[in-house]
C-alpha cells in the first residue's frame, strides 16, 4: 500500500474542518499535523495556537466554546498522556472537545519509547469519555472526520480523529546506525 | 522579600470595581471562591473545582475567540505553576484583551496550607517576564493594589498582576460546582443560547 499524499489529505481534512465551523487550530507540532497547521496559518478565518503542552489545548478549546467558537486540538499520540485531567471538561462539563491524534507506537514503529503511550491512547481517551474514530486508509479520512465533527458539535461529546501509522506511514529509521542518528526520535 | 500583609478577601473588589465589564475564568479552590464572591457567581464567570492549571489557557481561549470582550483570569500560585508553560503560549498569541490576576498566598490553601514554591525561592512575576508577557506587576501593599487596578486597565496586554497575600482563608462563598450547568449559563449569557 502506498503512503497517502500528505498535502492532499491535509487539504481535504482542513477544508472539512473549516466547513464544520472550526476556526481555532491548537497544536503541539508534529509531522502528522504540520501541513494542516500550515494551511490554517495561511487561511484568513483560521487561527493557530502553538501550545507548550497538549493539555493547554483542551482548555483553550473549552474557552473558545464558552463564547461560541469551535476549536481542534492537534497532537502526536505521546501528547494524549498529557491531557486526561483536563479532559474532565468533557464528561463533567459537556464541553465539545475535538482532537486529532497522529499516531506513533502502533504500526511499523521502530522507536521502543513510542509504544507504551501509543498503545495507551485509545484506552485513555475512552476512559475520559472521548470517542475515537480511526483512520487506517485514505478512504477512511472523510467519513471519520464527518463522524467526529458530528459527535462533537452536534452530539456534545468529545471525539478524536486517530490517524494511524498505517495511514501516515511509519517514521523511517536508518537500518543500522553506527552512531546515534541525528534527531531520529 | 517582606512578608505579605494583604487579606485575599479584599483584593478582587479593589481590582475590579465594575466586574460586569469582564468575562472571568477562575481556577479552583480559593481563587474560585473569591471570584464567585466578586460576581455573585455571575454568568460572566466560569469557575473550576478541578482541572488544576486550566484557568490561564481557558482564559486565553476566550480572549482569542471573543476579541471584543475584556477577559480576566483569576488564579493562584499553585495553579499557575502547575501549567506555567501556558504563560509562553499567552505571550506568543499576545491577546490585547487578557489580564491574569494571580493571588499568591505561597501555599496550597485548599489542602491544608502546605507551603508552595513561591514561599521559597520562586518568583512568578519573573517567570512571566521570562515567558514574554507584555506587562507584569507585583502588589504587596494596599497602595500597590490601587496601582494594580490602574495597571489592569492601562498597562499593555497581555498582563499579569501577582498579588501577594497572607495565608488567611478565601471568602466563604458557596458557588455552583456543576461544570455543565455553568458552561450553559455562561454561553446563554454571552451568546443568548446554550
Amino acid at each position: 500500500m502506498s503512503k497517502p499524499d500528505k498535502n492532499a489529505w491535509s487539504s481535504q481534512l482542513f477544508n472539512d474542518l473549516i466547513e464544520g465551523g472550526v476556526t481555532l487550530f491548537t497544536h503541539v507540532p508534529d509531522s502528522g499535523n504540520a501541513k494542516l497547521i500550515e494551511l490554517a496559518n495561511s487561511h484568513n478565518q483560521a487561527q493557530t495556537v502553538l501550545l507548550t503542552s497538549e493539555e493547554e489545548g483542551v482548555a483553550v478549546c473549552a474557552g473558545a466554546d464558552l463564547v461560541g467558537k469551535r476549536g481542534i486540538l492537534c497532537m502526536q499520540s505521546s501528547g494524549v498522556g498529557n491531557c486526561p485531567n483536563f479532559l474532565s471538561l468533557v464528561k463533567g462539563g459537556r464541553f465539545p472537545i475535538l482532537m486529532m491524534v497522529s499516531m506513533r507506537g502502533d504500526y511499523g514503529e521502530q522507536n521502543p519509547w513510542q509504544y507504551p503511550m501509543g498503545q495507551a491512547v485509545e484506552p485513555i481517551l475512552q476512559a475520559m469519555g472521548v470517542l475515537t474514530f480511526r483512520v487506517e486508509a485514505a478512504d477512511d479520512l472523510k467519513p471519520a472526520t464527518d463522524a467526529a465533527l458530528a459527535a462533537v458539535f452536534s452530539g456534545g461529546h468529545g471525539a478524536a480523529l486517530i490517524l494511524s501509522q498505517k495511514f501516515l506511514g511509519p517514521k523511517p529509521f536508518p537500518k543500522a546506525a553506527p552512531a546515534p542518528a541525528e534527531g531520529a526520535e | 522579600m517582606a512578608s505579605p500583609t494583604l487579606d485575599r478577601r479584599d483584593v478582587l473588589a479593589v481590582l475590579f470595581p465594575n466586574p460586569g465589564e469582564y468575562l472571568f475564568v477562575s481556577g479552583l479552590a480559593g481563587s474560585a471562591r473569591d471570584a464567585a464572591e466578586l460576581t455573585n457567581d455571575g454568568a460572566n464567570l466560569f469557575t473550576m473545582a478541578g482541572t488544576m492549571g486550566a484557568a490561564v489557557p481557558m482564559g486565553l481561549g476566550i480572549a482569542l475567540a471573543a476579541p471584543e470582550a475584556r477577559v480576566a483570569v483569576i488564579t493562584g500560585d499553585g495553579e499557575m505553576l502547575m501549567n506555567v508553560g501556558s504563560l509562553a503560549t499567552v505571550a506568543t498569541l499576545a491577546p490585547k484583551n487578557l489580564s491574569i490576576v494571580c493571588i499568591d498566598n505561597g501555599c496550597h490553601g485548599e489542602t491544608g496550607g502546605q507551603p508552595g514554591h513561591t514561599a521559597m525561592n520562586t518568583d512568578l512575576a519573573l517567570m512571566a517576564k521570562g515567558a514574554g508577557l507584555a506587562s507584569v506587576m507585583t502588589a504587596n501593599t494596599a497602595d500597590d493594589l490601587a496601582a494594580g487596578a490602574k495597571f489592569l486597565i492601562e498597562a499593555a496586554a497581555p498582563r499579569l498582576l501577582v498579588v501577594r497575600v497572607t495565608d488567611g482563608p478565601p471568602t466563604a462563598y458557596v458557588r455552583d460546582l456543576d461544570p455543565a450547568a455553568c458552561r450553559l449559563r455562561f454561553r446563554q449569557a454571552y451568546l443568548g443560547r446554550g
